[in-house]
C-alpha cells in the first residue's frame, strides 16, 4: 500500500507529465485539416436539445468530475438567486468541453486537467484530503492563493493561469443558462406584441433620451 | 435535375440564389420569363430550420463559434464558413497582411440567411469617388441611375430607417421605408456623448419589418402594368409577419420578419410558376457557342458527382463576386484563352472588402440597471453616419474615404462569452463576490464596429492556383490582398475616435486602443464584404461589364453580384447589389422582349 505522500508525488508528477502530452496532440489538430473527426459537423441540426455527449464522448473520470464540480461551486456557489453551478449542469459542460474536438477546445484541455489534478495535489498536501472533501475555509485557503494572476506568488503562477480559464469556463457555462439568465435579470427571448424601448422614468433618471445633449 | 427539368427550356440560367440571385430570378420571374437557379448548397427552409428560441445551453459547447460553424453553432449558415470542406481556397503569402479569408455559404439563400441585414444606400460620391478625390475609378452610372431601384428594394424587403438629409446618405421617399425600432438604453447614451462630439448618430438602416409590409400600395408600385406580379407579391407580403422582438436575427427568421431570399424573394418567384430551383448544383464554367454566345452552365450534381450541363437564351452569374470571378477564369476557350468575358484582363481584378476595426468599453452608468427586455430588433436602431467629408475635402485628414459606426449594448441573451475579460474590474473575484460582480457589470458593455470604404488597388486580386482543385476537379482560387494607407490610417482613426466616445461616456475602453492602424485593422475579407473582380465600366478596354451588369465579350452573359462593384463604399453592399441585380434584370427582361437576347 502506497502511503499519501508517494500517492501526492505520483499525482504532481502526473500533471507535470499531461500538458506535454496533450500540447503535442493540440499542436497537430490545430495545424491539420480543420474538420474535426468527431464533431457535428458543418450541417448539425439545429433546432434539437443537444446535451453534453450527444455528439462526442465525455472524458473526465469521476474523481475529476468530482474536483470540477466542487470547484465550479467555489467559483459560483448557490444563494439566494440562484443555485450553484454544478447543480445547473456547468460539469457536464466543462467535460463535453474538454473532451471537443476542436482546437481551442483542445488546447484547454491540458489546462484545466493539469489544473484539477494540481487541485487536488495542493488539497492533499496542506490537509490530507481531496479538494471535494474539504469545507469551505479550506477551499477558499487554497483558491485565494491562485484567483488573480497579478497578484499569485510564482511558485501558484501556473495554477493560477488555470484558475482564471476555470472561472471563464464555469461562468460561461452558468450564465448561459436559464438559470443564469433569471440570475441577471434577463427577462428577454420571448416574443412581445410590440417593442417599446426603456421606459420613459428610467431615461430620465439617467439623464438620457430624446431632447437631452 | 428532373427529368421534366431537362426537358424544359429555360430563357435565363441564374448562378447562386443569395441577394443576387434572388433578386434577378425574381424580377425575372415576375416578368414572365422561364428562370433555372443553380444553388451549389443544399435546400434551405428556413420555417423549419430556424432554431428560433433555443438557448445556448441547448447547443453543443454553449453554442460557441467553432471551426464547423464559425459564427456560433445557432448561425443560421449551414455548410459554409471561412473554410468549406473539400474546397479549399489558397494564399499567394504567409504574410498575414497579403491573406484574404473568404467566407462561402453553400445552401439556399446564400449568405443573406445570416447577414446582419443593415441595408444603406450608396450616396452619390460613392458612385463618382475618383471625380471628387482623384482615387480609384468612377462607375459608369450615378446615384440618379440607382435610385429608383433602392426605392424598389426598400418597398420590397422592407427596411427600417429614417431620412435624415445628412450629407451623401440619401434620403428614401416617402413610404420606401418602415418605422425605426425604439432604440436600447445604451443607444441613448451613445447619442448623447457622441454628439458632445460632433457625430451624429441617426437611426440605422436594416431589412427587418417593423411593422407588416404595405401590401395594398407597394404592389402596383413595384410592378406597374403587371397585375399577376402585384397579385402573388400583395399576397407573399401578408404572409411576412412584423418583427417579434425575440431571437437574434443570425439565426435566421422562420416568421419571415427579416430578409433572407429564401423567406423574400424565392417564395414569390416560385409563386409565379416561371422558377426552376436545382440545389446541390455547383457551376464549374460557362460554355461559349461558336457564335460567341454562351450556351448554357456545365455543372456538378454534388449529390450523384456527376457532371451536367443547362442551356438557356441568358447566363447571369450571381454566386458572390469571387466564385462569379471563379466561373469566369476556368471558362477557357480558343476564344477565351484567359477566361470568359476577359478580354480586358480585368476580371478578378479590384478586389475590395469592408474596412473593419472595433473597440468595446465598459459604462458605469449601465451597471445594474433593472430589468429591461433590450432584445430589440437584434440591435442597430441606431448608427452614425459618416460626417467628415468636408474635412476630407478640405485636406484635413490622412486618408481619403469614409467609414460609419455600428455599435451594440444592452442586456442581450447572455452566452457563453458575455461575462468574460473582466479581469481588469473584478480583480480575480470568485464566489458570492463573483456573483454580484456578474450582475453588476451585465449590460454595461458597449461595442464599437467602424465600417469603412477600401480603394481599389492593382495589389488585391484573385487567379485561379494553377495546381489546387477542389473536391469536384475544379480549379480553386488563389488571393492577393494589399491594404493601403487610405484604409490602415482610417482603421487607426476609428479606434481613436471610439475610446474618445467611450470616454465621453464616462467609460473605460476594455483592452488597449490600437494606435497602429495595420494592426486595428480587420484582416481581409473578415467583413465579409466580398466585392469587385470584374467591374462596371465605360468601356472594354479598363472593364468587364457595362452599366448593365453585361459583359462587354458575351452579350448574353451577365454578372449580377458584388463582382461588378467599381468602389466599395463604407454602405454595406448588399442593398446595393439587389438594386443592381434589380436594374439589370430589368434590361434582361428588355432586351429578350426586343428579340435582341
Amino acid at each position: 500500500m502506497t502511503d499519501r505522500r508517494t500517492t501526492i508525488k505520483w499525482m504532481l508528477a502526473a500533471a507535470a507529465a499531461m500538458p506535454l502530452l496533450n500540447q503535442r496532440t493540440g499542436a497537430e489538430e490545430v495545424t491539420a485539416s480543420l474538420v474535426a473527426p468527431n464533431g457535428y459537423g458543418s450541417d448539425p441540426h439545429l433546432t434539437k436539445p443537444y446535451h453534453p455527449g450527444d455528439v462526442w464522448p465525455l472524458t473526465l473520470s469521476p474523481a475529476q468530475r468530482r474536483t470540477a464540480g466542487a470547484l465550479c461551486n467555489v467559483i459560483l456557489p448557490g444563494d439566494e438567486r440562484s443555485p450553484g453551478a454544478e447543480s445547473v449542469g456547468v460539469v457536464d459542460f466543462i467535460d463535453e468541453w474538454v473532451s471537443a474536438p476542436y482546437p481551442r477546445q483542445v488546447a484547454d484541455q491540458p489546462i484545466v486537467l493539469e489544473g484539477l489534478a494540481w487541485m487536488d495535489a495542493e488539497a492533499l498536501l496542506r490537509f490530507e484530503k481531496y479538494f471535494a472533501e474539504l469545507d469551505d475555509l479550506r477551499r477558499h485557503a487554497i483558491c485565494d492563493d491562485i484567483c488573480y494572476e497579478p497578484k499569485a506568488e510564482a511558485k501558484f503562477a501556473r495554477a493560477a493561469k488555470f484558475f482564471t480559464r476555470y472561472r471563464d469556463l464555469t461562468v460561461g457555462g452558468f450564465y448561459s443558462t436559464p438559470a443564469g439568465h433569471r440570475d441577471l435579470g434577463y427577462i428577454g427571448n420571448v416574443a412581445l406584441p410590440s417593442f417599446d424601448g426603456p421606459p420613459p422614468e428610467l431615461l430620465r433618471k439617467l439623464g438620457l433620451g430624446p431632447g437631452t445633449s | 435535375m428532373t427529368p421534366a427539368a431537362k426537358q424544359q427550356q429555360y430563357d435565363v440560367i441564374v448562378v447562386g440564389s443569395g441577394a443576387a440571385g434572388g433578386q434577378t430570378a425574381y424580377t425575372l420571374c415576375m416578368e414572365g420569363a422561364k428562370v433555372l437557379m443553380l444553388e451549389a448548397g443544399r435546400n434551405y427552409v428556413p420555417e423549419q430550420e430556424t432554431p428560433m428560441f433555443q438557448t445556448p445551453d441547448q447547443a453543443p459547447l454553449r453554442g460557441v463559434a467553432t471551426p464547423e460553424k464559425d459564427f456560433g453553432f445557432y448561425d443560421a449558415t449551414v455548410d459554409g464558413g471561412w473554410t468549406v470542406p473539400g474546397e479549399p481556397y489558397v494564399q499567394s503569402t504567409e504574410d498575414p497582411h497579403g491573406r484574404f479569408a473568404w467566407w462561402r455559404s453553400r445552401m439556399l439563400g446564400g449568405r443573406t440567411n445570416h447577414w446582419g441585414r443593415i441595408s444603406l444606400r450608396n450616396g452619390p460620391y460613392d458612385f463618382k469617388p475618383h471625380r471628387r478625390d482623384g482615387l480609384g475609378m468612377d462607375w459608369p452610372i450615378s446615384y440618379e441611375d440607382v435610385a429608383p431601384y433602392y426605392d424598389k428594394v426598400e418597398r420590397l424587403i422592407g427596411v427600417y430607417g429614417t431620412s435624415e438629409g445628412l450629407e451623401n446618405t440619401p434620403n428614401s421617399p416617402e413610404g420606401c421605408l418602415l418605422p425605426p425600432p425604439s432604440p436600447l438604453v445604451s443607444d441613448y447614451l451613445v447619442q448623447q456623448r457622441a454628439g458632445r462630439l460632433g457625430i451624429p448618430i441617426v437611426a440605422g438602416h436594416r431589412a427587418v419589418l417593423t411593422r407588416q409590409l404595405d401590401f395594398k400600395r407597394s404592389p402596383a408600385l413595384l410592378h406597374p402594368g403587371n397585375l399577376k406580379a402585384q397579385r402573388i407579391i400583395a399576397a407573399h407580403m401578408q404572409q411576412r409577419a412584423a418583427c417579434f422582438w425575440a431571437t437574434d436575427c443570425g439565426r435566421g427568421c422562420s416568421i419571415r420578419a427579416n430578409y433572407q431570399s429564401t423567406t423574400v424573394h424565392l417564395p414569390p418567384a416560385l409563386a409565379t410558376g416561371n422558377l426552376h430551383i436545382v440545389t446541390d448544383a455547383m457551376v464549374s464554367q460557362v460554355m461559349l457557342g461558336r457564335n460567341g454566345l454562351a450556351t448554357g452552365v456545365k455543372y456538378i450534381d454534388k449529390t450523384s458527382g456527376s457532371e451536367r450541363v443547362a442551356a438557356a437564351r441568358v447566363v447571369v452569374l450571381a454566386a458572390s463576386a469571387c466564385e462569379t470571378v471563379r466561373i469566369l477564369l476556368n471558362s477557357k476557350s480558343p476564344q477565351f484563352p484567359e477566361g470568359l468575358a476577359n478580354s480586358s484582363g480585368k476580371v478578378g481584378r479590384y478586389l475590395m472588402d469592408t474596412v473593419g476595426s472595433s473597440v468595446s468599453g465598459q459604462v458605469p452608468l449601465l451597471e445594474s440597471l433593472p430589468p429591461l427586455n433590450e432584445d430589440g430588433a437584434s440591435g442597430h436602431a441606431f448608427y452614425a453616419p459618416w460626417w467628415l467629408y468636408q474635412d476630407q475635402q478640405k485636406g484635413k485628414m490622412d486618408f481619403a474615404r469614409g467609414y460609419h459606426i455600428e455599435f451594440g449594448g444592452g442586456r442581450r441573451m447572455p452566452g457563453f462569452g458575455t461575462l468574460h475579460g473582466l479581469e481588469s474590474l473584478i480583480h480575480g473575484s470568485y464566489g458570492k463576490k463573483l456573483k454580484d460582480d456578474a450582475r453588476r457589470y451585465y449590460g454595461s458593455f458597449v461595442g464599437f464596429d467602424g465600417r469603412g470604404e477600401m480603394i481599389p488597388n492593382e495589389n488585391s486580386y484573385c487567379e485561379i492556383d494553377p495546381k489546387v482543385k477542389d473536391r469536384w476537379g475544379i480549379p480553386v482560387l488563389r488571393f492577393h490582398w494589399q491594404w493601403s494607407d487610405h484604409e490602415t490610417r482610417q482603421a487607426a482613426h476609428m479606434q481613436k475616435t471610439f475610446a474618445g466616445i467611450i470616454e465621453a461616456m464616462g467609460g473605460r475602453v476594455m483592452g488597449a486602443v490600437k494606435t497602429d492602424g495595420a494592426e486595428a485593422i480587420s484582416p481581409g475579407g473578415f467583413i465579409i464584404h466580398e466585392v469587385g473582380g470584374a467591374m462596371m465600366g465605360e468601356n472594354r478596354q479598363t472593364s468587364v461589364t457595362n452599366e448593365w451588369c453585361q459583359t462587354w465579350d458575351v452579350k448574353n452573359l451577365f454578372l449580377n453580384d458584388g463582382a461588378v462593384f467599381v468602389s466599395n463604399a463604407d454602405k454595406n453592399p448588399t442593398l446595393t447589389i439587389m438594386a443592381l441585380a434589380w436594374r439589370a434584370s430589368d434590361h434582361i427582361a428588355r432586351l429578350m422582349r426586343r428579340k435582341e437576347l
